[in-house]
């Protein structure tokens, strides 16, 4: 059931868009403070290595240069997603463990400068023998990447229920494939970037690109060895984040130190060879696979080994992990589960969150193996998926419980959109080349519970013109946040988007966020708004209600209006009541505060991947067409089409291209994006070789939504445009058997790869590659 | 070090620069331009384009000193009295903007095609503005802002009696 709203559910531009369209939106790249020096950082060109000497004289003798720092300025903090755990200094302290590890770091006049600076720091190393792939890392006699981690576990998840011996005895089908996935990037345009100005009273000013502020400015704090609120983050433009700029970096920490070293305010910017090659990426991952069905398609266990490359240090990796062990199985009903997931050291970049976080590679395999069994069973695979779809009310195995869901509604649709397309592609005669239809369905989370600090908030002032100034510790990383916190925020006011006016993220002013990870912002920090909001109404009622002469209870706000509830005429102007708050008596400042976080949700259990860890939970079809050139290899996608249950959408034109950019995103992970890597070297740091998809791979993008009001979500909204990242590729690979009859179970498939199948053993031994 | 005079948005620069400086370096960092966007710095992502002497160029590939004499247009210019460009609005409204960092690149492309073609197909669209990267909208709605801009376009062309 729809309402209908002002602000809500709306195609409204984004608040942002007018300064991003004119280039006038600064980004950290584009900011300078008079005196700014430039800052460099020194890379390990060793997988694997220890540092005898580090000899910097020559360079800081170099004129122009003003500071040069290595891991012996620091005070040897070692930051990890779990901070008793923490493996990662940020300027290396005895070894470096990957190419692209941070050694040294200068301050200098200009970039040139600096950059010749960097040449003249000797560092003397010790080679080590590397730890370059996953599965041999694990064994025994394999090079340590950190001396204190036997068998270079970085972290492991050992998730179970049901019985599930018994489980697959009972099962009139059991399959087992072994999947893998590639190590891809999340492709952010804008390099990482910061500028930082330490002052004499021991203050450090700081602008970046971070898409969750806070995990820097506690970071910082450590990482310096002064207190958090000593450090001020002020959140710039930000250009793209994806989950690659979640955690703070090298360039975050050099500026910093550098600044405090050299008395100066200084910028650090990467280059995107930097980031292509030193910073993060998406795990990698082996998923060997075991599902058991019934002859009817019903699903009853389901068994699975994960190894996933972590690279170098650990980071986020526990939750990453996690998240591929509880996902195995969702959005599907499975009573026996047993994954065994670990996640492994080895000397190459650290892995970890990337849109949909672990859970693509996982349900990549669970959806593909889903549509081979169903074959092999001779049953529809769109049947199999409503079968054992969850449904409202549900709660899984892992203890997920299910609030609202319109699974059934999406995979329905999706069919519907499916046998269309196939009556289309009939209708057109004999295609030259072979056409395909695929499909695949997922579930997401909104926000998950971290151990630590969980809750959102938001703060509202109300200036006398009647426009509100709303700020939140959320930060819009081109997902148009800002603007869907803006419309909720008007919505609940009875005013409009346009008087919203959404301030800065100021570590100073705003309040503490956990960061923007889990498509955790429109649910969260969205319900904070409501909140903040509605503190606002009760401070403006009261005084609306003296000058309208009546109770608190009767006023209601709407249209910029104020009014007896029944008695439109009886009312004033927002602006006016505004007025009137601050200008009688001894007068008031309308302030309005709120936070919010869901009830009774489990800290996420790393080690056993039990819990709830959700207040609600997000789910969608993805259905694609192929068409197959047997020749060259060449995959193109005709179109797309996504039927999602996200709630109540806040803004249709932003829940579209959150979509479409997950769609035409994944159109590159399944057949394009690999990050390729000889002796712990990424051979491929650069947009040119690094394919991402680009105009001409852009298709038709059909997009729906599910008639589903969450009961938790701010106006009935969950998750949207993370989620369906998870889909788009089992879709994509589906459709692509349906075209040419092979299965492929790892990603991406280059033209090679289907070429060799079409002419080799792929087809006639078993049709799998 | 040399003075040379860069005619950018029809106004002339005075700005002393060595030779090996791009011409994204000078108007960034020399003229304050930061609008026009530095990604890769090597040609692969178009969030650099500027228009020079009416083509789309990626202004990292170009040295400041051979944009001596040349009408160069970057994405500050677009806007006049406070009025959005119609390809500037059609990017607005139709939602073709995530995170920014490629949308002055994007529609600085897209002007220079709408100036040599005011009525491009989708498929030519879809090529000129193939050299710009952008991961966050899945290009759906830039092509269709495009178009939007083209009809906007033509429809001022005709009241203008063009």
């Amino acid at each position: 059931m729809k309402t209908n709203y002002v602000n809500i559910g709306k195609r409204l531009p984004r608040v942002d868009g007018i300064v991003k369209v004119t280039g006038e939106a600064k980004y950290a790249g584009d900011l300078s403070l008079p005196g700014m020096l430039h800052g460099m950082i020194l890379r390990s060109p060793y997988p694997h290595a220890r540092i005898i000497s580090i000899d910097t004289a020559k360079a800081e003798a170099l004129p122009g240069v003003r500071a040069v720092i290595t891991g012996k300025d620091t005070i040897g903090f070692k930051a990890g997603g779990i901070a008793a755990e923490g493996d990662e200094p940020y300027l290396a302290l005895d070894k470096v463990c990957f190419i692209g590890d941070e050694v040294a770091a200068v301050a200098a006049v200009d970039e040139e400068t600096a950059e010749s600076a960097l040449e003249l720091i000797d560092v003397r190393y010790e080679i080590l023998p590397a730890a370059l792939d996953p599965v041999a890392a694990m064994a025994d006699g394999s090079p340590l990447v950190h001396e204190n981690t036997p068998g270079n576990l970085s972290f492991e998840t050992n998730l179970s229920f049901g019985d599930i011996e018994k489980g697959f005895a009972g099962c009139d089908y059991v399959r087992e494939d072994e999947f893998s996935t590639a190590a891809i990037r999340h492709g952010f345009l804008e390099p990482h970037a910061a500028l930082a100005n330490w002052d004499s009273s021991g203050k450090l000013t700081f602008w970046g690109s971070k898409q969750s502020p806070y995990f820097t400015y506690r970071n910082m704090g450590k990482a310096l060895g002064i207190t958090p609120s000593r450090v001020r983050f002020i959140q710039s433009y930000l250009g793209g984040g994806f989950g690659g700029k979640n955690e703070m970096f090298s360039v975050d920490f050099c500026a910093a130190l550098l600044s405090k070293k050299a008395g100066r305010p200084v910028k650090v910017v990467a280059s995107q060879e930097e980031v292509l090659y030193a910073y993060r990426q998406r795990h990698p991952a082996l998923i060997r696979l075991k599902t058991g069905f019934m002859k009817d398609g019903t699903l009853v266990a389901m068994e699975a080994k994960i190894v996933a490359d972590g690279g170098a240090y650990k980071g986020i990796g526990a939750m990453s992990l996690y998240l591929m062990c509880t996902f195995l199985d969702f959005p599907y009903r499975v009573p026996n589960l047993r994954v065994q997931g670990r996640r492994v050291h080895t000397n190459t970049q650290t892995s970890c969150a990337m849109r949909g976080h672990g859970v693509p590679q996982v349900r990549f395999a669970a959806e593909v193996q889903l549509d081979m069994a169903a074959e092999e069973l001779g049953l529809d695979p769109v049947e199999v998926r409503l079968k054992n779809a969850v449904r409202p009310g549900e709660t899984t195995g892992h203890g997920f419980k299910i609030t609202t869901c319109g699974l059934e509604e999406c995979i329905r649709e999706g069919k519907k959109i499916a046998e269309r397309w196939r009556s289309e592609v009939r209708a057109a005669g004999v295609p030259k080349r072979r056409r395909g239809i695929g499909l695949a369905s997922y579930g997401f989370i909104c926000g998950p519970r971290l151990a630590g600090h969980n809750t959102c908030a938001a703060q509202i002032k109300v200036h006398e013109d009647g426009s509100i100034a709303l700020v939140t510790g959320s930060s819009d990383c081109g997902q148009g946040s800002d603007t869907v916190l803006s419309q909720i925020a008007a919505e609940v006011l009875g005013v409009r988007l346009e008087d919203i006016r959404y301030g800065t993220l100021d570590s100073e002013i705003t309040p503490v966020d956990p960061g923007v990870y889990g498509s955790r912002v429109t649910f969260m920090t969205g319900n904070a708004v409501i909140l903040a909001a509605e503190d606002v109404l009760r401070q403006l009622a009261e005084v609306a209600a003296k000058a309208l002469k009546t109770d608190v209870g009767n006023i209601v706000f709407r249209d910029r209006r104020v009014f007896v509830a029944g008695s439109p005429d009886r009312g004033m102007a927002f602006d006016k009541v505004v007025k009137a708050a601050q200008y009688s008596g001894t007068g008031k400042t309308i302030l309005g505060s709120g936070y919010w976080a869901p009830d009774g949700i489990d800290p996420p259990d790393f080690k056993t991947g039990m819990g709830n860890i959700s207040g609600g939970y997000s789910f969608g079809t993805q259905v694609a067409e192929v068409e197959v050139d047997e020749e060259t290899g060449r995959v193109k996608v005709c179109r797309l089409a996504m039927i999602q249950d996200c709630g109540q959408s806040i803004n249709e034109m932003l829940t579209e291209g959150q979509l479409e950019g997950s769609a035409i995103g994944g159109i590159g992970h399944t057949f394009t994006e690999v990050i390729i890597r000889k002796e712990g070297q990424t051979m491929n740091p650069s947009f040119l070789e690094y394919r991402m998809p680009t105009a001409l791979d852009a298709c038709e993008v059909e997009s729906s939504r599910t008639d589903t009001i969450d009961a938790v979500g701010p106006f009935g909204a969950k998750e949207s445009g993370e989620g369906i990242q998870v889909a788009i590729v089992p879709a994509l690979v589906n459709a692509v058997h349906d075209a040419i009859g092979v299965w492929f179970k790892k990603i991406p498939i280059t033209p090679d790869d289907i070429v060799d199948a079409v002419n080799g053993a792929g087809r006639s031994k078993g049709e799998q590659t | 070090m040399r003075e040379i005079t860069l005619r950018v948005n029809r106004q002339d620069f005075k700005v002393v620069v060595e030779d090996h400086w791009t011409l994204l370096d000078v108007l960034r960092n020399v003229i304050g331009y930061t609008g026009t966007k530095k990604g890769c710095d090597k040609g692969e992502c178009g969030a650099c384009t500027v228009i020079m002497e009416g083509r789309a160029v990626q202004s990292c590939l170009v040295l400041a000193v051979q944009a001596r004499g040349k009408e160069l247009t970057t994405i500050e210019s677009l806007a006049q009295d406070g009025k959005l460009d119609p390809i500037q609005s059609a990017f607005h409204e139709t939602g073709a903007i995530q995170c920014g960092f490629c949308t002055p690149g994007m529609v600085i492309t897209s002007k220079a095609l709408l100036s040599r073609n005011s009525n491009p197909s989708v498929e030519e669209i879809k090529r000129e503005l193939s050299g710009n990267l952008c991961r966050c909208t899945g290009y759906v709605k830039i092509i269709e802002a495009v178009r939007k801009a083209s009809g906007m376009a033509k429809e001022t062309a005709e009241r203008n009696g063009a």
